[in-house]
């Protein structure tokens, strides 16, 4: 009994109790099972009723039978009560321990689960990673021969173009065979005709030359009959023309060779001049080792010029040629290139931008010279000289041709008009001549004739011819004289207006109307004659060039002319 | 520029004597003499044939006419105009007539290349030369007329026969290492014998007198080869222009190559002037469809030209071949030095209208002429650096280092210039002109001589 109020104190834990011991019990109630506990200090005589009390609500809130009823009756317990209780809560208890075991062995399982679970997540992650490097493998593996596949097609492009390019040839060439086929089979043909028709024809034309009479050889020299020292001499010429082919060949090239001897000297001379004044700038280490090479090329100097023929021939005294001229071309590059890194070049850009300045100088002096000349003329003389200057000689010429032009024409307007007066003097004198022909056969026949009153003609009539003819002429140079003002006539008229008679007058003069009528008869006579003599047909133009105070010269030439 | 008036010849036959003094030009079957300075006729001779080939002897006495379809070569005489030859090679045909080079004999090919016919003026003497091979260019005879090359073929091998011009002695005899010979040329001082072989195979040899071989110089396999070798004056470069449109040039100490010439599409050089050909024609407004005009035709259909400089880039224009048909027109056809040897003129045959000329000094190329219509004949003045080149039209082109110039050679039209030869003085051009008439069927071809 003890032991199971041991047991109950122990349970009962309430916050009406006093804690500590209360405390202790609940953290000593987990291995309650496996220890069987001391007593406790829950009920004590004094606190039975509240113990009990607690119990009851403790063991009802588990849903349990109440172990005590407030009956209040003596501090009797229900045993039974007790006992049920008793035994409900050690089955409880034996269920919640099973329960803690359970769960234990859950909880190792799933302990167990976890573990499993993670090894495998490492080895799977072991599996990704190695897979994933594979992968990278492969695909580094792919892209590789990508590439190679990607240079075999070029190489097969490549091949297939120079298949195509052989194919190309092979085609060319094959054309080329068969045409050359074609043509020797043509070839065959004909020689197989010409030969038939050699074999068929009877009569053979035989070679032949028929020559007037033989000629001369072109040297003049007789020809040579062919022999063994003929034979020999032929050969001798021959090599004679190879060798001295190759003598002037060789001679070429000495020449040749000593030139650029001569220049490799020369450069090697200016070489070693030019990289031994610049000892003195260079610095003191340096010095030595150039007075220690200046040495030998002071030796080597002395070696050249003294044996320069021999060096022309000789193998070796080429080759230190060329080796010296190596070594010192090696000296000057470095020495460049030391002078390039000092500061020595400075007077030298210097000097450089002065040239510059002054070249710019004069280029704007220029401008200013050239902006002078176009834009502004000195003078207006000098302008409008120099305004077609370009064309001065040209426009000379053009006036001198003017000029001659213009001689010419004068002269020939002048012979024209010489002519016209030659002509009209000409067609006067004819017409004075015919008058006085006119008037003589008149005469001879007054003179035959019975009658005394013969009238001499009038010689007013050949005068007003000639006046008339005159004013006529001055009436038809009038208007060249009206056209040509300038040139000077020598007509006695004056004056530059048309002098023109009356209509009445005029064909008096010109005998289309009488003048008396007991000339009548003769008058119409003459005139029918004068008329056949003067007037060709052309009557009604006369009239009419009279009529106009205008004529044309060329008019005037046609009249002149037909007079 | 003086021009001479028109004088027909028929087959572009015209030549100058070689001392420069006389003109002979062939009509049908008369051979007129000209007196060069003043073109009075001096003589006229009257052939039994119409001539196919006509050629002065090197001393300027004789002339050779020869008539290939009768088989006659009739030679007449300067001084002596009623001294006649006549040298009939009977049934056994006349390919081609030639002199040797002392003027007194002639060589006859005949027919099927059977054998070369030796006459002698001097004896009346025959002798033959068998097997000469039919190719490109078979004979040559060196400058100072010493010595004749002769390609041979016998039992399908190539050989060369070197012979005394003096006396036809036979001097050497060797084979070549060639393929298929395709030509032979004496070097200017005649100490060297270029030969070259067809163009299946690029190889040329080099070849002493004495028959030693010196060289050779293959510069690709397979490809279409040789075109066109020529010598410089001078003896010191060869050139060989081949069919894949380049031009290499040999030097004469150690016949390797020291240059190549490439005639791309593109110009891209600066230092190279182009001058490019530009036609004008002339605006014709409708009064001047006059008659007059008309019948004149000059103003209609003469177009003016002159030549432009193209900065670069400036394109070519290229005609590609038509790769089925044999000797393909693709490569370098033509080349020429001129006189000193400075310069070098080559044209390639898929830029037909363009004319290259290269300065030999540097190596260059100096000039590029591109003409509007296919150049048909060019040719170096032999005293000084001028070229000279037509294409077919009425016009005269001359280049010289200081520029370039268009000449309208005057005609009444319708004139075009086929070919031409500078007279040896370097003073005057014949230049030989074809016209066609409207109406006609034949075409009436004259020759027009041009003084400078």
């Amino acid at each position: 009994m003890p032991e199971s109020s041991l047991e109950d104190k122990d349970i009962c834990s309430s916050s009406e109790c006093r804690t500590p011991p209360l405390r202790q019990f609940s953290q000593s109630s987990l291995p309650l099972h496996r220890k069987s506990y001391m007593l406790s200090t829950f009920c004590t005589e004094q606190n039975v009723q509240e113990c009990q009390s607690h119990i009851n609500q403790e063991v009802s809130s588990l849903g349990l039978q109440p172990v005590w009823t407030e009956s209040g009756s003596s501090s009797e317990m229900n045993v039974v009560a007790v006992l049920n209780c008793m035994y409900d809560l050690i089955q409880m208890h034996r269920r919640g321990l099973r329960s803690l075991e359970n769960m234990e062995v859950e909880q190792l399982k799933s302990s167990g689960n976890v573990d499993y679970l993670q090894l495998t997540s490492t080895r799977l992650k072991e599996q990704l990673e190695l897979s994933k490097r594979e992968n990278t493998g492969l695909l580094e593996r792919e892209r590789q021969l990508q590439l190679k596949v990607k240079s075999l097609q070029n190489c097969l492009k490549n091949e297939k173009e120079e298949v195509q390019k052989l194919q190309n040839i092979i085609a060319s060439r094959a054309s080329q065979y068969n045409h050359e086929m074609k043509r020797k089979e043509r070839e065959f043909n004909k020689l197989k005709e010409r030969l038939n028709q050699l074999l068929i024809d009877k009569k053979e034309k035989k070679q032949a030359i028929d020559v007037l009479n033989n000629i001369g050889r072109a040297d003049g020299k007789r020809s040579l009959w062919k022999t063994e020292k003929t034979e020999a001499k032929h050969e001798a010429e021959m090599y004679k023309a190879l060798l001295s082919d190759y003598d002037t060949r060789q001679r070429e090239l000495l020449l040749e060779n000593a030139e650029l001897n001569k220049v490799l000297q020369q450069m090697k001379k200016d070489m070693v001049s030019i990289l031994s004044s610049k000892k003195p700038i260079l610095k003191g280490d340096k010095y030595q080792d150039d007075g220690a090479q200046a040495d030998s090329e002071d030796e080597e100097e002395v070696f050249d010029s003294s044996k320069e023929s021999v060096e022309l021939y000789c193998v070796h005294a080429r080759e230190k040629l060329t080796n010296s001229i190596r070594l010192q071309w090696r000296r000057l590059k470095s020495h460049v290139e030391r002078l390039d890194s000092q500061e020595t070049h400075k007077e030298e850009m210097d000097r450089l931008k002065l040239e510059i300045q002054q070249c710019k100088d004069f280029i704007q002096t220029q401008q200013q010279l050239l902006q002078q000349q176009l834009s502004s003329p000195c003078d207006e003389e000098t302008a409008s000289l120099l305004s077609d200057c370009y064309m001065l000689q040209e426009k000379e010429r053009l006036g001198d041709e003017w000029k001659t032009l213009e001689e010419q024409r004068t002269i020939f307007e002048r012979e024209r008009r010489n002519f016209t007066e030659a002509a009209i003097r000409l067609s006067h004198e004819r017409k004075a001549f015919e008058e006085d022909r006119a008037t003589w056969l008149k005469h001879q026949f007054l003179n035959l004739s019975p009658f005394p009153d013969s009238k001499k003609p009038p010689m007013s009539k050949s005068k007003s011819a000639f006046l008339i003819s005159e004013t006529k002429a001055s009436a038809t140079s009038a208007p060249e004289k009206l056209i040509r003002c300038p040139s000077g006539t020598n007509l006695p008229t004056p004056g530059c207006v048309p002098h023109t008679s009356s209509t009445a007058d005029l064909y008096r003069t010109l005998c289309l109307i009488p003048e008396n009528g007991a000339t009548k008869p003769k008058r119409k006579s003459d005139h029918a004659e004068e008329s056949g003599v003067f007037f060709n047909g052309k009557a009604p133009v006369r009239h009419k060039q009279w009529n106009d105070s205008e004529e044309h010269s060329s008019h005037t030439k046609e009249q002149n002319s037909s007079i | 520029m003086n021009f001479s008036e028109v004088f027909k010849q028929s087959n572009q036959l015209c030549k100058v004597s070689p001392d420069g003094k006389y003109l002979a030009t062939c009509v049908q079957y008369r051979l007129v003499v000209r007196d060069m300075s003043t073109l009075q006729i001096l003589q006229l001779y009257t052939c039994l044939d119409q001539i196919s080939h006509m050629d002065w002897s090197s001393d300027s006495l004789f002339i050779l006419c020869a008539m290939y379809k009768r088989g006659l070569v009739q030679v007449w005489s300067l001084e002596q105009p009623d001294w006649h030859c006549k040298i009939d090679e009977g049934s056994i045909g006349l390919l081609s007539s030639r002199w040797s080079p002392d003027g007194r004999h002639i060589l006859n090919t005949t027919e099927f290349h059977l054998r070369i016919t030796v006459w002698s003026l001097c004896t009346k003497a025959v002798s033959y030369i068998k097997y000469p091979k039919a190719c490109q260019k078979g004979i040559d005879f060196s400058r100072d007329g010493c010595y004749m090359a002769l390609a041979e073929r016998r039992d399908c091998k190539d050989y060369v026969s070197v012979f005394v011009c003096d006396d036809w002695h036979l001097l050497r005899h060797f084979e070549t290492e060639t393929q298929d010979l395709g030509g032979l040329e004496w070097s200017p001082n005649g100490c060297v014998l270029a030969v070259w072989d067809s163009c299946l195979e690029y190889k040329v040899l080099l070849y002493s007198l004495d028959g030693r071989l010196l060289s050779t110089y293959s510069a690709y396999e397979w490809s279409l080869g040789v075109k066109t070798v020529t010598w410089s004056p001078s003896s010191q470069f060869l050139a060989i222009g081949s069919y894949d449109e380049k031009v290499r040039v040999l030097n004469h100490i150690t016949w390797k190559k020291i240059t190549q010439f490439e005639h791309p599409a593109t110009i891209n050089n600066t230092k190279a002037v182009v001058y490019k050909e530009v036609e004008r024609r002339p605006a014709v407004g409708a009064d001047d469809l006059s008659l007059h005009n008309i019948t004149i035709g000059t103003t209609l259909f003469n177009t003016q030209s002159k030549y432009e400089i193209c900065p670069p880039p400036v394109q070519i224009p290229v005609v590609k071949p038509d790769p089925d048909r044999a000797n393909p027109k693709i490569g370098v056809s033509t080349l020429a030095f001129s006189s000193d040897s400075r310069y070098l003129a080559t044209k390639n045959d898929n830029m037909a209208s363009v004319v290259w000329v290269w300065d030999m000094q540097n190596m260059s190329l100096e000039a590029v002429l591109e003409q509007c219509s296919a150049v048909r004949c060019f040719q170096w003045d032999p005293r000084r650096p001028r070229l000279a080149l037509c294409t077919g039209n009425s016009k005269l082109y001359l280049w010289s280092p200081a520029g370039c110039v268009s000449v309208e050679v005057p005609t009444e039209g319708g004139f075009q210039v086929q070919s031409l030869n500078w007279h040896c003085s370097g003073d005057s051009l014949i230049l030989l002109v074809s016209k066609y008439h409207l109406l006609g069927t034949k075409c009436v071809q004259k020759h027009y001589f041009k003084t400078l």
